[in-house]
């Protein structure tokens, strides 16, 4: 059969490795990857056409290489390189509706494949624990990349109604973590004395990079019996990590400031342009957000490989140490139990430390 | 309509004072003895007879097998032993090995600290009485819907405690939290590690569908910041919202009457608009509190007792059972006045509000 993939925002890892994985596949003929700079990374032998999203060109590229399948990764909350929020916003709004429009009028596109993010729902105390792919968010996000993604997901909607025929998948990521994938979490995590809000201690969902390529290979698909890979799907490992498990096991020192200071200091570093430590990445520092995973699981039929906290021990293994190793720590609480009974009490210490 | 409903009974309790001072300490005692504290109050609890009248004497004793081992004060086992777990339980949470589940919950540190922390103000400080905690299914899910008051969230609390220590089956409950203990820091940290969430259906649902024992107290801040003059008098139960989610899940609702809690900050006037500036849904002003300070804040050492009543089943309903305003409004009624006449029972039984 057939098949042509076409990718958006393939010069970033994350579409660079799914241009590679997707041209292994048998059953995909041709890849054509798309980014309005070239990839610094290898496509595996996939085409590359610089083309920007944000112009029209891209409804000549689609027409040009009668894709069926887009599967639109051009949808970030950083800029690549030094790009800045404008154009990262520009690219996700217009260069989202640009595709769309160029979509409806090809006659050959089946299947689109949008990544959006959990960022959606927002993140705010008055949430339900657990979001669910209906959940509304509570406040909309005033700005930022939630707001991009509200804005693409709702022209995303337009689209399925207008094009009724054409397969959409719009896949809601938790917050991606690998040892190669850039994310604004990522770097916070990177940070030698983590930052948090005093009095909060938010839940918090990843998702793995080998487990985003995966589900996106599944969209991209025809759906496997008994399942459906059309509609909205909330992607996210199992199970829930508190912001200060993930600074203990990372071995990181936090210093907790209130929420007030935090949001202060964050725009003071924004405008410096130091890091881009959004107000969206402060609400879900401080709130925490969780997302439930039942139709992922029983719709599209994706088992995720890595659980949240497999993920972030990956993720913890590819950074460097921090000043405060739990090995280090551990080490030390055994030393402590072993001066605690040093008389014949063997056993009981020994036991402690396993 | 729903007031008129509990007349019977609420016309007893504007002389509440009176017929309260009377009926309690006057007559049990004189008969029963006054010298013996144990002895009054197994008399007590008429209805229940012998198994739940054992409960605030052998509080203590029957307390040492089941929770004692968990905090690690028992006194029989060996100092190292002590530490070597203690240690061991420091080295999880230093480094992060330790679960919570998607709520937040944290079992090993509720089990281990928060409830360890609890307990003396629940034995020492309100002497909770509990009663028919069988009454609490031992495995799968249920809600428990209880009265709301003290101004300060203690009751939820001193429940959840109540059920963790004496339920059979060791069972823990799940408290709905109103949306402000979610904006407050540490309140909210602390909140979601003892396994509290936010009162909303979803929510709710949720924790039901995963067969949790589910805590809700329907009045809100209706009950919690009424003034002393309205003490044990229910107020709305919210929309009914709690029996709609128990009947889709199908889980029976187990009413629980929380008597003691109203007295511990009498609530005679409130700072209307001190609350607006902060943003509370009201701000109490008690004999003690703005007027002492943080001495003011300490609440008064009231005798509790919380008695779990009948389980009312859900699962006989059809499933559009649910979407039945009239049948939802007749189950929160009848949660509703059995909470309240098991209430007045208490009232009625209770010697004094100290002892």
């Amino acid at each position: 059969m057939g098949k042509v993939v076409l990718v958006t925002g393939v010069a970033r890892q994350l579409g660079g490795r799914f241009v590679r994985r997707i041209q292994r596949d048998p059953a995909v003929d041709r890849v054509v990857g798309v980014d309005a700079v070239p990839p610094e990374h290898h496509l595996g032998g996939a085409e590359f056409v610089r083309a920007d999203i944000r112009q029209p060109t891209i409804a000549r590229v689609l027409a040009e290489t009668g894709a069926d399948t887009v599967v639109h990764l051009d949808v970030t909350g950083t800029p690549l390189g030094s790009g800045s929020r404008t154009s990262v916003k520009e690219t996700n709004v217009i260069g989202t509706m640009q595709l769309l429009g160029a979509c409806q009028k090809s006659p050959t596109v089946r299947r689109l494949v949008v990544k959006s993010s959990t960022n959606v729902y927002g993140s705010a105390p008055r949430d339900p624990a657990v979001c669910v792919e209906t959940t509304p968010a509570k406040a909309l996000p005033s700005g930022g990349f939630a707001k991009d993604i509200v804005e693409v997901e709702g022209y995303v909607r337009g689209f399925a109604r207008r094009r009724p025929d054409v397969a959409v998948c719009v896949l809601r990521f938790a917050n991606i973590l690998g040892p190669v994938t850039e994310t604004p979490l990522a770097s916070y995590f990177s940070l030698p004395v983590l930052p948090t809000v005093f009095g909060y201690d938010p839940r918090l969902q990843f998702v793995h990079e080998d487990d985003v390529i995966d589900v996106l290979r599944i969209a991209s698909h025809e759906p496997e019996r008994g399942t459906l890979n059309s509609g909205t799907f909330n992607i996210a490992g199992d199970g829930v990590l508190l912001l200060s498990q993930c600074a203990r096991r990372l071995g990181r020192p936090t210093v907790s400031l209130p929420l007030p200071a935090v949001t202060w200091a964050g725009s003071l570093v924004r405008t410096l342009g130091m890091t881009d430590f959004s107000p969206e990445q402060i609400r879900l520092l401080t709130h925490g957000r969780v997302v439930d995973t039942g139709q992922m699981r029983e719709t599209l039929g994706f088992r995720p490989g890595h659980t949240t906290a497999e993920t972030f021990a990956d993720f913890a293994r590819s950074r460097e140490a921090g000043l405060l190793p739990p090995q280090a720590v551990a080490k030390a609480v055994d030393r402590i139990a072993a001066l605690a009974a040093p008389t014949g009490d063997g056993p009981a210490p020994t036991q402690s430390a396993n | 309509m729903a007031d008129a409903k509990v007349i019977p009974f609420d016309d007893d309790r504007s002389r509440g004072g009176a017929a309260r001072r009377r009926g309690g300490p006057g007559s049990r005692p004189k008969g029963a003895g006054e010298q013996a504290p144990a002895g009054e109050v197994q008399a007590l609890p008429v209805r229940d007879g012998g198994p739940e009248a054992r409960g605030p004497v052998p509080d203590e004793g029957e307390d040492v097998p089941s929770p004692q081992p968990a905090t690690g004060d028992g006194s029989g086992e060996g100092l190292e032993e002590r530490i070597a777990r203690g240690l061991a339980f420091l080295r999880r949470r230093l480094t992060g090995e330790y679960e919570v589940d998607d709520f937040g919950y944290d079992a090993e540190l509720t089990d281990q600290v928060l409830m360890s922390v609890l307990r003396p103000m629940y034995e020492k400080y309100f002497r909770v009485e509990v009663k028919g905690v069988e009454n609490i299914p031992s495995e799968g899910g249920a809600l428990i819907v209880a009265n709301h008051s003290g101004t300060l969230p203690l009751d939820g609390l001193m429940m959840q405690v109540a059920v963790h220590d004496h339920h059979p089956a060791g069972r823990h409950l799940r408290l709905l939290a109103a949306d402000l203990v979610f904006v407050l820091p540490v309140v909210n940290e602390l909140a979601r590690k003892l396994g509290h969430t936010l009162a909303c259906a979803e929510d709710a649902a949720r924790l039901l569908g995963q067969g949790e024992l589910v805590g809700v107290m329907p009045e809100g801040f209706k009950g919690l910041g009424k003034p002393f003059g309205d003490r044990y008098k229910l107020q709305r139960f919210g929309r009914g919202g709690f029996v709609s989610t128990a009947l889709r899940a199908g889980t029976p609702i187990v009413p629980c009457s929380i008597v003691g809690a109203e007295e511990i900050y009498p609530m005679i006037g409130n700072a209307r608009t001190l609350a607006r500036l902060l943003g509370f849904p009201y701000f109490p002003l008690t004999p003690t509190f703005p007027w002492l300070g943080p001495l003011g804040a300490v609440p008064l050492p009231t005798k509790w007792t919380i008695q779990f009543g009948e389980p009312i089943p859900t699962d006989g309903y059809p499933p559009e059972a649910a979407e039945d305003p009239m049948l939802m409004f007749n189950l929160t009624d009848q949660v509703r006045e059995q909470i309240q006449h098991t209430l007045y029972k208490l009232l009625v039984q209770r010697r004094s509000v100290f002892f």
